[in-house]
């Protein structure tokens, strides 16, 4: 996906504009934490189950070289060829490789943020290839030729009458009435059928890579991920390094918190658990199976202070519970990944002075840290990055200079003190008739969109201060 | 058994309550000796440092830090009439300095409170010092770095409520963000704007007559909307409401 995070205000102010997709991201994000809540109730022991899961993933991502060579020896006995991409080009010409040693035409893909990461789909068709996204979601933004907007639930941006529309217009299916959510996914059903017999290749992401016994997970809701698996000749995993866990019980552990999180379900419809190809005796499956796992820019990750972030399991509840992502949407952020983990993962992956915006698109809210599965600290490792951004000057040099100054009066309480008293007199004097200030020097920022309620008359400091003179 | 001596506290003022609104100060002042504390005020107080912290600005925060430290950390408690000031000092000092000053900051942090929490959880408050007749239907905005960091909710509550019998109408999503975020206001202040309406819109419909809330970031934003939107309702600082302080103009009302 091509990166627009330097463009996040603007996409913002666009989406803010919009007054339907407003109303849409509203309703989402008063619901899904409310079903999130729910779940979480009903299961009774979040604290304790993130903490295990936070411990395992640190375990498996401190021990990355062993669990991942073990997940190779396993995944390889068990008839699996297991590739390495340092870069996205690298995992996208693995792939293209693979489809054309098979003569492949036609590839039917599940739902893979890895692959959105490295834009597979545009050089698999570059490549001559024929690729149906299967995923109800990825599939709709896919016929509409956008992207996704959340990391779950790609089309969730998408209207029941916008989705109709598409429909109507993409699928020569004739007069019909499309009326309830009901005919959509009915429609897409029989359409995706075809797509899943007919694919040469199948291509989906994973959820877990299992190193004692080279099994990869995948959970979905719709079961396209077992019919990409399946149904075609060829298989191939494409996912990151850093999915890695040691043991089947880890990946289970994690399951537990994964879609209780994000839409509240205690299990997913689908919890599939690929193994390799078809063994000698059985009915079905597919021929061959490869496994790619991409670094890009994990291992550096893991070398530097946000190695937390790659404890993330991808569930997109941060997305859900941030109240920046519900005002802006997920396409604001400019790339494959949004809300909180997007905020910090785009710079990251690709460059903190292109998405300068995306780590103070944040109001230390703390929500976000508070639901997180994985126990990652977002809020501080969003404010971490704006840390390197002061410290690298990409910061605006009115706010460097404005804090700069405020810091240095900080630590100076007479100087400071006398200053304000000024300041704060003025300021009462000039609004204590009307109470607020509709515009204010040096505060256009505050008060481009909301008054600056005026002072009291006097700081506590000099009220205080002359009482206890008078006292004595 | 002699009476144990009375708690002693030392007020952190934070610095928009020194600035913008003073009675704040004033009524946890009252509140704290009303609950029998002894308070001082060290007026070499500044700010807590949050601007420069959240901003990025990790380095100028250091010598706020330590100053705020060796200012306050001979106090039997530091309360502070704010969630996010509070928080500062508990949550973000101990991660922001390192060695021995860290160890200070360690120690500090155990003896600070937010104010409604250290009346309620702490000193027990039981009594108002003053009950006005006629107490305001109001909505509660939970402050992010109080709910989140601090564990405040019921607190506040449960005070409003029993000692000065005032009517809550809970909104939807109280503990969801007002926009406010310190310097993010400023910096994208569209979103900011979206969210202080969400903000306002839930709290008009609970049909409430005041917004209250324990910090004054938040609630100078959310009364800056609601004066540039034209929308009638009061704003004030739950300190204020609970020492019967409801004779100054509201935030940002004229006198």
């Amino acid at each position: 996906m091509e990166l627009q995070s330097q463009h996040f205000r603007e996409k913002a102010a666009d989406a803010l504009a919009d007054s339907a997709a407003v109303a849409q991201r509203d309703k989402i994000a008063q619901f899904t934490p409310i079903i999130r809540d729910a779940a979480m109730q009903e299961f009774g022991s979040f604290e304790a189950l993130r903490k295990h899961i936070k411990r395992i993933r640190q375990h498996s991502l401190d021990n990355l070289d062993y669990y991942l060579a073990r997940f190779e020896l396993e995944a390889t006995n068990n008839g699996n060829q297991v590739h390495y991409a340092d870069t996205p080009d690298e995992m996208n010409s693995i792939v293209l490789d693979i489809c054309q040693q098979h003569g492949a035409h036609r590839v039917a893909k599940g739902k893979s943020m890895v692959t959105e990461e490295t834009a597979l789909n545009d050089y698999l068709q570059r490549g001559g290839l024929e690729v149906v996204e299967t995923d109800l979601g990825e599939y709709i933004i896919q016929q509409a030729g956008e992207t996704p907007s959340h990391i779950v639930a790609p089309a969730l941006h998408k209207s029941k009458q916008e989705i109709r529309e598409l429909f109507l217009e993409k699928h020569a299916l004739g007069e019909r009435a499309l009326e309830t959510t009901e005919d959509l996914v009915d429609e897409a059903r029989s359409v995706l059928r075809e797509t899943f017999l007919k694919a040469d290749v199948g291509i989906i992401g994973s959820n877990a890579l299992i190193a004692e016994n080279g099994y990869s997970m995948l959970v979905t809701n719709e079961g396209n991920g077992d019919l990409c698996a399946n149904l075609p000749n060829v298989l191939i995993i494409c996912t990151t390094l850093d999915r890695i866990l040691p043991r089947g019980e880890d990946a289970t552990a994690m399951q537990r918190l994964l879609a209780r999180s994000t839409t509240g379900q205690a299990q997913t419809s689908y919890t599939s658990f690929y193994s390799g190809p078809r063994r000698e005796g059985e009915l079905d499956g597919p021929l061959e199976t490869h496994i790619v796992l991409l670094d890009n820019q994990r291992t550096d990750i893991l070398a530097s202070d946000y190695k937390e972030m790659l404890q993330c399991i991808r569930c997109g509840t941060c997305l859900n519970h941030c109240p920046v992502f519900a005002a802006t949407g997920g396409h604001s952020y400019g790339w494959v990944y949004s809300g909180p983990m997007g905020s910090i993962l785009t710079p990251l992956l690709t460059s903190l002075e292109t998405s300068e915006a995306l780590p103070n698109a944040c109001t230390s809210c703390g929500r976000c840290g508070e639901v997180c599965p994985a126990d990652i600290p977002l809020p501080d490792l969003l404010r971490d990055l704006r840390h390197e951004q002061y410290q690298q000057k990409m910061t605006a040099p009115r706010w460097r200079v404005g804090l700069k100054l405020h810091a240095w009066l900080a630590v100076r309480p007479s100087l400071y003190q006398f200053l304000t008293a000024m300041l704060t007199t003025v300021l009462h004097r000039l609004g204590r008739k009307k109470g607020s200030f509709s515009q204010l020097p040096f505060a256009a920022g505050w008060t481009s969109v909301r008054d600056f309620p005026a002072p009291q008359s006097g700081t506590f400091m000099q009220q205080y201060k002359a009482r206890t003179k008078a006292d004595e | 058994m002699s009476d144990p001596s009375p708690p002693s506290v030392s007020l952190f003022v934070t610095c928009l309550a020194d600035l913008i609104r003073p009675s704040v100060a004033f009524a946890s002042i009252r509140l704290l000796e009303q609950a029998g504390c002894i308070v001082d005020v060290p007026v070499q107080q500044t700010c807590c440092g949050q601007p420069g912290y959240n901003s990025g600005d990790y380095e100028s925060t250091v010598p706020i830090a330590k100053k705020t430290i060796a200012l306050f950390e001979h106090a039997q408690f530091v309360v502070a009439p704010s969630g996010s000031c509070a928080g500062m000092l508990t949550e973000h000092y101990p991660k922001l300095l390192e060695g021995e000053w860290q160890e200070r900051a360690i120690a500090l942090a155990e003896k600070t409170y937010e104010l409604t929490s250290f009346l309620a959880d702490v000193v027990k408050l039981d009594k108002a010092p003053a009950i006005l007749t006629q107490m305001p239907t109001v909505t509660y905005h939970d402050s992010c770095a109080g709910l989140r960091e601090l564990g405040i909710k019921e607190q506040p509550r449960k005070l409003l409520r029993e000692l000065c019998e005032v009517d809550i109408k809970e909104m939807q999503q109280a503990d969801v963000c007002c926009g406010f975020g310190g310097t993010f206001c400023a910096k994208m202040p569209d979103i900011s704007g979206k969210m202080v309406d969400d903000k306002l819109r839930d709290a008009v419909a609970t049909g409430a007559g005041m917004i209250t809330g324990g910090d004054l970031g938040c609630l100078l934003n959310i009364a800056g909307r609601a004066r540039r939107e034209g929308i009638d309702i009061e704003v004030r600082h739950v300190a204020e409401l609970l020492s019967g302080d409801l004779y100054s103009p509201a935030i940002g009302e004229g006198e």
